[in-house]
């Protein structure tokens, strides 16, 4: 174990996993000589070289339908978006190549890549800049996506979707990367599809994904004030969703707020909800209460944006509705 | 373009760095040629039996077929190695044939049948054969290409970086001339040359993006190989309706790349026969130059050449045509006899792995009986 920050987490698992298979490669914008957009990549070209750290030009359909190419052959590429709102113009390969490749082939091929980067609010980046796509994206069969909260799981998530065989979208956080926490060193693989519970409670199950699991640990220390105690769960894979995870915890607890930092309609926090109404229906003591983004495009201003997110204030409202504590 | 404008063809290459002419291609001797012709019927006739049975209701979707740029696939495959891979867009039948894929298996996919290429579940557009380096088939105009540059990416990733060797596969990228105004396709040419990949863009330019002629929806649509100039690569205008050309012209380009690792674009003059699909009415065209274009069919130019130079009497022509219509009967009877997708390949093919209601992966059953203890990545 040593602590270390979630961006350097992500680059350990990328640079373990470049050691130990020369199938896997990094292509993105300023992912070589800059060092990464946001020091993710940092040092990687000096160790690996300019055939495996790779700079692309502003041409996210390009590079992304590349990458699909190159993963077509068998080759195990990771594409750093340096935002995932600029993932949008490549919505074609990611969704339309990408996850259908394996099942169009009728099994002849299929496409292990990673797509990774930031995801969500930066902070005061204005609406386009400030995309939160896994409710979007989710939405598509054939893929596998991710969101870690914390440095260990950073890495070891990072890692086990490197070594998926299938199209693993990783989401990451500008928010999050200056981070720390206690990562073990070496080998450290977290499989896709486990939720973990990070706070252990008895009265309400709250379960958020990526950046919004510390807005419910700040919102779970508030409540704990007032007697409160919340269980969180943190989702940690969107697709495939653990809902036996959840569902255990909701049994104990009959009540759950889902946390999503997507706007709602849709939305990843709305199938989660409805899972548990379908699991959980004779366990619960109220409807499942949910916390998401403001239906708005995300703002400028700095209240605004704070005011915009899935806040610690909403989600403490939200467990005091739904426990009938308010 | 009129089509008495075909006369010779008008290779040009406008590199700003000179690289090597590589040897002229040898000229093919009359067995390779009648290989070609009998190439080009069969894929002929594949579309033939394919409209038939679209009209028959025994395909569904959406049908594109390659009636009259036979020669471009048949030359280009000619011109490249076994193991170079290829891509193409959705009319790509002819793609697949020429590179070996039995008529069976396509006919199958086309029924939507489990014997087809991707057990019936891709259809017309998404043809598929990895052993025969064929990686589709796709549906989404220009979408492919960046794909192609992927593909060669990782010839030359393979090599240079997991084997110590030099870079010696080249792929070639197909697409219509419909696909010149799609971004995906300037970003992939723009990152081949960036990358030094060894990939052809290779544009079959039937003059109609759809049906919107070229002159209506593409700039300076009469010289689209001044586009590559502005990525510094080489280019090439083919006269494409006749399969020699092609192979003549196709054979020093596909070794320059080879040697140099340089992206190519070749823009390939030719004539879609049929409609853009089986719902055309092809009104934005008149019957005369349909008609005009039809003098200049690459079979029977190919037949007359033989026949002129001896090296095919018209009777044996009759006979390869019976045997290619036995052939392609046959092909329809095995796909028919094939029976349709259990409902459990619903589910199958969607992950590699086994979890909530997906079951993994498995080849399709045509490859199986190639060979029985290959994965899905092992290519």
């Amino acid at each position: 174990m040593s602590e270390i920050s979630f961006r350097d987490a992500l680059r350990d698992a990328m640079s373990e996993e470049m050691r130990r298979d020369d199938r896997v490669f990094l292509v993105g914008e300023e992912v070589a000589q800059y060092d990464g957009a946001y020091k993710v990549s940092k040092g990687m070209l000096e160790e690996f070289g300019p055939k495996r750290i790779i700079d692309m030009p502003i041409s996210e359909s390009g590079f992304a339908g590349m990458g699909i190419g190159a993963a077509m052959m068998g080759l195990r590429p990771i594409v750093e978006f340096m935002s995932w709102s600029f993932s949008l113009v490549a919505a074609d390969p990611i969704l339309n190549n990408a996850p259908k490749m394996l099942y169009m082939s009728g099994g002849q091929l299929g496409c292990p890549i990673v797509f990774r980067g930031n995801d969500g609010a930066g902070g005061q980046l204005g609406s386009t800049h400030s995309w939160c796509v896994e409710s979007l994206y989710a939405n598509v069969p054939g893929l596998k996506m991710v969101i870690p909260a914390f440095p260990a799981d950073a890495k070891g998530l990072l890692t086990a979707s490197i070594r998926d065989d299938n199209p693993v979208f990783c989401l990451e956080s500008e928010r999050m990367l200056s981070l720390t926490g206690d990562v073990p060193e070496g080998e450290h693989v977290v499989p896709i599809g486990k939720a973990a519970i990070v706070r252990p409670g008895t009265d309400c199950t709250v379960v958020a994904f990526g950046r919004a699991v510390h807005f419910v640990l700040e919102a779970a220390a508030e409540l704990e004030k007032s007697g409160l105690s919340v269980e969180v769960i943190d989702g940690r894979s969107i697709k495939p969703l653990d809902i036996d995870t959840i569902a255990a915890s909701v049994r104990r607890t009959n009540c759950c707020v889902v946390v999503d930092q997507s706007w709602s309609f849709a939305s990843v926090g709305s199938e989660v909800a409805a899972e548990i109404h379908r699991v959980c229906f004779d366990d619960l003591d109220n409807h499942v209460h949910r916390v998401h983004s403001d239906d708005v495009p995300a703002p400028y201003a700095w209240n605004l944006e704070q005011e915009m997110l899935p806040n610690a204030r909403k989600i403490c409202e939200a467990v005091r509705s739904v426990t009938y504590t308010a | 373009m009129p089509a008495d404008s075909m006369t010779k063809p008008d290779t040009t290459t406008n590199s700003a760095d000179a690289t090597p002419a590589a040897a002229a291609a040898p000229t093919p001797s009359p067995d390779v040629l009648r290989r070609w012709l009998r190439d080009m019927m069969l894929i002929r006739e594949f579309e033939v039996r394919c409209m038939q049975a679209y009209q028959n209701k025994l395909a569904g979707g959406f049908l594109h077929v390659y009636n009259g740029q036979e020669a471009i696939a048949v030359g280009c495959v000619a011109a490249m190695r076994p193991d170079d891979p290829i891509v193409t867009a959705y009319r790509d039948h002819g793609h697949a044939l020429a590179r070996g894929m039995s008529p069976e298996v396509g006919m199958a996919e086309l029924f939507g049948r489990i014997g087809g290429c991707a057990k019936g579940k891709g259809g017309s557009m998404h043809f598929f054969d990895v052993d025969h380096h064929m990686y589709g088939g796709h549906g989404i105009v220009g979408a492919q290409i960046p794909l192609g540059a992927g593909l060669a990416f990782a010839t030359k990733y393979r090599q240079e970086v997991m084997e110590g060797t030099r870079s010696s596969r080249v792929t070639m990228a197909f697409m219509g001339d419909g696909a010149l105004n799609q971004g995906a396709v300037h970003e992939a040419m723009n990152l081949a040359a960036v990358l030094d990949l060894p990939v052809i863009f290779i544009v079959e330019n039937n003059l109609y993006a759809m049906g919107t002629a070229i002159e209506r929806c593409t700039a300076a649509g009469a010289h689209i190989t001044e586009r590559a100039k502005a990525f510094d690569m080489d280019s090439a205008v083919i006269e494409a309706m006749d399969v020699l050309d092609v192979y003549r012209d196709m054979k020093p380009i596909v070794e320059r790349c080879r040697e140099t690792s340089r992206p190519c674009f070749v823009e390939m003059r030719c004539y879609r026969f049929k409609g853009h699909s089986m719902s055309d009415p092809r009104k934005y065209r008149t019957h005369e130059e349909e008609e005009r274009w039809e003098t200049h069919d690459p079979i029977e130019r190919l037949a007359a050449h033989l026949v002129d130079q001896d090296q095919l009497t018209g009777e044996a022509f009759k006979a390869m045509g019976k045997e290619v219509r036995a052939e392609i009967r046959a092909a329809v009877k095995a796909a028919e006899a094939s029976p349709p997708p259990g409902l459990d390949e619903l589910y199958h093919d969607v992950y590699t792995d086994t979890w909530g209601p997906y079951t993994g992966t498995s080849v399709p059953p045509f490859m199986r009986r190639r060979s029985s203890d290959r994965g899905p990545q092992d290519v």
